[in-house]
């Protein structure tokens, strides 16, 4: 039977849950020193001097050092369209300009030591002004830079020969909606570790998304070849997105493990690593959509303010991803979008669960509502009006993206007749005029989200090992998902060898020779797809084996892949296994002495999986406290390969968005202080606040790649998080209330109520 | 700052401070004897010294929970003791839970079985704070177990599937 | 994070840490159960020179009945509380309140001494101590003294214990079948309260206390006065944030606070039938 489409258990979970991962945190490393960098505790200043004097005579200290003592940096951007006069330094230097920016890296034998002699170091700071209110930032006369081209802006975006017209449309809504900036917060912070060996070449321990992007940031920074590096990737404990790129902190530990002449090791605290690791979202966006008063939409802008933070990083970029999905799953003729990305004295901004797309969804799904609302239809019929329909796929949209396949009314109806919807409404109106039970609301999303966008080729290979078992090599590196788990599924169907034989590789530049960044929804339809096809090269290199041990000729040799036995097409009774088929190259004077298939999946494009999700909350009408009280998520990603490795992946954004929409906000205050750099004050949502969730299912394929597939490890964020916030609206709009910001706090909620009653 | 707020005592004198004083703890079942720091904490005594990396760290304010380890049967946060206040008492950790090489306990069994773990990270910690909540209370309800799971936080599973692991652990029907 | 480096020493006895204190003086702390000291040592927020470790000092966890009272020994953890016979059934709001501190693991290391003695007017027990009208016992080198929970807690984590005193025990009035409610308004489970209410029948009046609400635990009297009166719940409970001086936090402003102090206290006189 075929294990593609079965709740195949995880092969990772046992060693992980006797607690023998393999976290960097854990590895040992003979004579290691500890690394702890000094972080600035002031969010824009000048530095004057500082003293180290002290710190070097403390107890355990072995050096340290200051932008000045460097030889190489600074940091690249990455992005062409960025202001080159913003580029960072790897540790400040003449200026810091947030507070968090690693100032000065201190190396000793123990951590406790080096976080004592960071408090010995002495900065004379000239404060400047602060900025912290990125729309403010864009005609500040307060700049962070000197010589950029036009003051605090990183980079501007435009859909380049579209504008909006409005003109022909009745009526017209308009939401500003702030897309809160997120502290991704993975359980385990940044943490890496170097150590240079005796050949010359420096190994770096990472816990990141992918070792042969981060070795080649860390060979071009420390002026390396790319052979030198060796990167190593075990287990990591989560990332999102924010770890994929190697932090300056990480990059110079190589620097520092060569000039110390031991091995370093890096682990930051919680509360440098709040301010340390980039943030996530960080949008202010100007929602403006119109059309028919029978719900027909016609016309959509969006214009984005996005934080990038000190420096511009990732999240500088994220506004493409944004403009990429601009319409959502609507057919609207006109369409304009524009964006400006701008410095502030905050944490750089990063990708974070989704990079851009959740945002646009979340733009567009609260504009489709506050329209509705506008023209007094049920929101849910208002997306059914607009939906794109199955049969104009494929097609690409006005700002360029090629949607591959889509059946978007089918998950609302889906997601409708699972809530019960109509029940819901009811209810809804039975509470309101009850006087003083908890309001109902209800929220609707449709979203469609792009997958593998960034990066579309990924490696996969497998050999045969002596005694007939299989080992497979991937580019993609997991951070929770479970490759290897489903890239055995995968090989067991094409081989017909039972997963236990099948070992997997992955997260070592040295044993794996190709890989690109894992993220982006991307594994299973790029490097499961490299796996799956490497596999099919394997059976055929086998059979031609398996025919000169059978005495046939290649074509006439078939595998049947429920035993993994070879045979001539209708003479079952005379088999080979892969054992004999390994046996014989084993003992072959002459030919290859083993079998090995590599492949480079290259897809033709991203995919597009797609879905309804429907929010419902309680709020107290007392106190303004929200409850999530059912998730219902209808997702559509493809063929799904493993549906229980599909739930987790969907239930962790489920509860991101309910996260993002409720409760998590990473704030400062005016002087640039940041207020939620621990888990006390940062309120990463846990168990009591989230329900069951309930999951629909559909299997819409995709011609994109042979598995039918595409990626399901960002929908849940993308469809649950305005979802949910339009459900909070949704529960309030009988007294007028028009748009909540997220986090819909019950501070923030109450006051609304408190402003229409 | 809301952590309950914090009293601001900056006393900076500190010259010759933490003498190291000798511990006994028993740990997954062997008693131990080690000098260490007054202020190595739980933790890091378990990871450094005793090489026992299966108990993590995640945050610095008690907040987590991936730190959890039992201290004479009971669920505490071995980031916010002390290895000194240790001395004495029994410690289990993720490392000794399972009867052996070859078998989970029913807890980590449940845990695979319900795919109540992705990265990894926080479920040594999920896990005994999970074991220590059945002893208090073997047959909770949907609401206790996530009450009982609220000093642990997972940043992928949304919890979905940790909370159905400890109620099938439970031997309770699920949904 | 690491504490920055101490001194350690272990009391076997009140009498012995006492002593301990006094030859120290202000730059020693007590260390029980270390669930408000560890984790601010750990910021290095709190930087103490020396710790006196009383967490072996076993014959201070208890609790007993002494006729007309209930004696808690300061050792006593919360989750011993929670789960106490004797508590449950002679003054449940404390083993109630009790049950809604920090987390599981938390209450498996925090005493109630511990946390009337960090002061926090975010904290549960403080403010279920004041609303019982307990009363806190100090040692110091002169010997026992009794301090009223009215005049226990004196400001922004402060207490009116010297430095050289230990809280040896807490002493609540028995309560058996007296109705009871608390209010914990908070984010996430493991939260300390927003805003916090406690409401208890002590004898021939209706006591309530709010926590998070000032710099110290406090107790509504303008509430209690008026149910004196003879005003009924709904009323009495918009009067209980007068008088008072709500703190501003990422959570709430002032004028929040306020509100939610008025609506937990009608919940609380509501729920328990007071």
């Amino acid at each position: 039977m075929a294990l593609r489409g079965t709740s195949v258990r995880r092969r990772e979970d046992e060693p992980l849950l006797r607690g023998l991962g393999n976290y960097v945190a854990g590895i040992h490393l003979q004579n290691a020193a500890q690394v702890y960098y000094l972080v600035s505790t002031i969010a824009h200043a000048e530095i004057l001097s500082i003293e180290i004097a002290d710190a070097l005579q403390a107890p355990g200290v072995i050096d340290v050092v200051l932008n000045k003592d460097l030889d190489i940096g600074p940091y690249p951007s990455g992005n062409p369209i960025f202001d080159d006069a913003m580029i960072r330094p790897l540790l400040a230097d003449h200026k810091v300009r947030y507070v968090g920016e690693p100032i000065a890296a201190v190396v000793a034998e123990t951590i406790a030591q080096a976080m004592d002699a960071a408090e010995l170091i002495e900065i004379d700071f000239r404060s400047r002004p602060v900025i912290i209110d990125p729309e403010k930032a864009l005609s500040s006369s307060t700049l962070l830079f000197d010589g950029a081209n036009e003051g605090n802006i990183v980079c501007r975006m435009q859909a380049e020969g579209l504008e909006a017209d409005f003109s022909s449309c009745e009526v017209i809504s308009e939401v500003r909606t702030v897309n809160n900036r997120l502290a991704p917060a993975p359980i385990e912070t940044r943490v890496a570790a170097a150590e240079w060996h005796a050949d010359g070449r420096l190994y770096c321990y990472n816990s990141g998304q992918g070792p042969h992007p981060v070795r080649s940031a860390i060979a071009k920074i420390l002026n390396l070849q790319e052979e030198q590096v060796r990167v190593i990737s075990r287990d990591v404990g989560g990332s999102f997105g924010a770890k994929a790129r190697p932090f300056p902190e990480e990059v110079l530990l190589g620097w520092l493990a060569r000039r110390i002449g031991r091995p370093v090791k890096w682990v930051p605290p919680r509360s440098d690593d709040m301010v340390g690791l980039g943030h996530g979202r960080g949008q202010i966006q100007y929602c403006k959509i119109g059309g028919s008063r029978e719900g027909n939409i016609t016309t959509y802008q969006l214009h984005i303010v996005q934080e990038s933070g000190a420096y511009p990083a990732g999240g500088a970029g994220l506004p493409s991803n944004a403009r990429a999905m601009l319409t959502g799953c609507y057919e609207i003729p006109s369409v304009g979008f524009s964006s400006v990305s701008v410095v502030t004295n905050t944490t750089p901004t990063g990708a974070y669960r989704g990079a851009g797309r959740p945002e646009a969804a979340a733009a567009i799904e609260r504009a489709v509502d506050a329209f509705a609302r506008d023209i007094n239809m049920d929101p849910a019929e208002v997306r059914r009006k607009n939906f794109l329909q199955p049969h104009e796929f494929p097609l690409v949209t006005p700002t360029g993206s090629p949607y591959d396949s889509g059946e978007y009314e089918a998950t609302l109806d889906a997601a409708l007749e699972a809530s019960e919807y109509e029940k819901l409404r009811i209810e809804q109106q039975r509470r309101i005029q009850s006087g003083t039970e908890p309001y109902l609301g209800i929220g609707l999303a449709s979203y469609v989200e792009r997958t593998a966008g960034a990066g579309r080729a990924e490696y996969g290979a497998l050999e045969l090992l002596p005694g007939g078992q299989l080992l497979a090599r991937t580019g993609s590196s997991p951070y929770g998902q479970g490759h290897h788990t489903s890239w055995a599924m995968l090989i067991s169907d094409q081989t017909g060898v039972p997963m236990n034989e099948i070992k997997v590789v992955h997260g070592d530049t040295d044993e794996v020779p190709q890989g690109a960044i894992t993220g982006g929804s991307r594994s299973v339809q790029l490097a499961g797809a490299a796996i799956w096809e490497a596999s099919s090269g394997l059976v055929e290199q086998a059979k031609k084996i398996a025919a000169e041990l059978l005495e046939a000729s290649t074509e006439d040799i078939t595998l049947d892949t429920s035993s993994g036995r070879f045979h001539v097409v209708g003479t079952p009774a005379v088999d080979v296994g892969w054992a004999a088929v390994s046996d014989y190259l084993e003992s072959a004077t002459a030919g290859p002495r083993l079998l090995h298939s590599e492949e480079i999946f290259e897809s033709e494009g991203p995919t597009f999986p797609f879905g309804t999700h429907i929010a419902v909350v309680e709020i107290d009408r007392e106190t303004g406290f929200t409850k999530l009280i059912r998730m219902f998520a209808c997702d559509d990603a493809g063929i799904i390969l493993n549906p229980l490795l599909a739930d987790g992946q969907v239930h962790g954004g489920l509860a991101q968005g309910a996260a993002q929409a409720l409760m998590e906000e990473f704030r400062y205050d005016p002087d640039g202080n940041p207020l939620t750099t621990n888990f006390g004050d940062y309120p990463v949502i846990s168990a009591t606040e989230l329900p069951f969730f309930d999951r629909i299912v559909l299997e819409t394929p995709t011609h994109i790649n042979p598995l039918g597939a595409k990626g399901i490890g960002e929908s849940g964020t993308v469809g649950s998080t305005p979802a949910i916030q339009n459900a909070v609206i949704d529960a309030l709009s009988h007294l007028g209330i028009r748009h909540i910001d997220m986090p819909c706090t019950p501070e923030k909620v109450w006051t609304l109520i408190n402003q229409h009653h | 700052m809301v952590l309950g707020g914090y009293a601001s005592s900056f006393v900076l004198a500190r010259d010759e401070k933490g003498d190291t004083v000798e511990i006994s703890v028993t740990v997954n079942g062997d008693t131990k004897t080690d000098e260490v720091e007054p202020r190595t904490l739980l933790v890091y005594y378990l990871r450094e010294e005793l090489g026992l990396t299966g108990t993590n760290v995640g945050c610095d304010t008690s907040s987590c929970g991936a730190c959890t380890v039992h201290v004479n049967g009971e669920s505490v946060k071995s980031c916010t003791m002390l290895a000194v206040q240790a001395d004495g008492q029994e410690v289990l950790t993720i490392e000794g839970l399972a009867p052996s090489a070859t078998e989970l306990h029913p807890m980590q069994e449940s845990f695979r079985e319900n795919h109540g773990l992705q990265c990894g990270y926080c479920t040594p910690g999920m896990v005994m704070a999970a074991c220590s909540l059945l002893k208090e209370n073997p047959s909770p309800t949907e609401i206790e177990v996530r009450e009982g799971l609220e000093g642990n936080l997972c940043r992928c599973t949304g919890y979905h599937n940790i909370v159905k692991s400890v109620l099938a652990c439970s031997g309770q029907d699920l949904l | 994070m690491i504490p920055a480096a101490f001194d350690y020493v272990r009391a076997h006895s009140a009498q012995e840490a006492i002593s301990l204190l006094s030859e120290y003086g202000d730059e020693a702390k007590l260390l029980a159960g270390g669930h408000s000291l560890l984790p601010m040592m750990k910021l290095r927020l709190a930087v103490p020179t020396v710790l006196i470790d009383i967490g072996r000092v076993d014959d201070l966890s208890y609790v007993r009945d002494q006729g007309d009272h209930l004696a808690i020994g300061a050792l006593t953890k919360h989750g011993f509380l929670e789960t106490n016979a004797l508590l449950n059934s002679e003054c449940p709001i404390l083993a109630h309140v009790a049950s809604k501190v920090g987390d599981p693991q938390v209450r498996h290391r925090g005493t109630i001494g511990g946390s009337l003695a960090h002061s926090d007017s975010a904290s549960d027990l403080p403010a279920a101590v004041l609303a019982l009208g307990g009363t806190i016992v100090a040692q110091g080198p002169n010997g026992v003294r009794e301090i009223s929970s009215t005049d226990f807690f004196t400001g922004y984590f402060e207490s009116s214990l010297a430095e050289d005193e230990m809280l040896t025990e807490i002493r609540v009035p028995k309560s058996p079948g007296a109705n009871w409610n608390y209010q914990k308004f908070n984010r996430r489970a493991q939260d300390w309260a927003i805003v916090g209410v406690a409401a208890v029948r002590v004898g021939n009046s209706t006591n309530v206390s709010l926590v998070n609400m000032g710099s110290t635990p406090i107790r509504a009297e303008a509430v209690e006065a008026a149910l004196k009166a003879g005003v009924n719940a709904e009323e009495a409970a918009l009067h209980a944030a007068d008088d008072t001086e709500p703190p501003t936090d990422l959570n709430a402003s002032p004028e929040y606070r306020a509100h939610l102090a008025r609506v937990l206290t009608k919940r609380a006189l509501q729920a328990s039938g007071l």
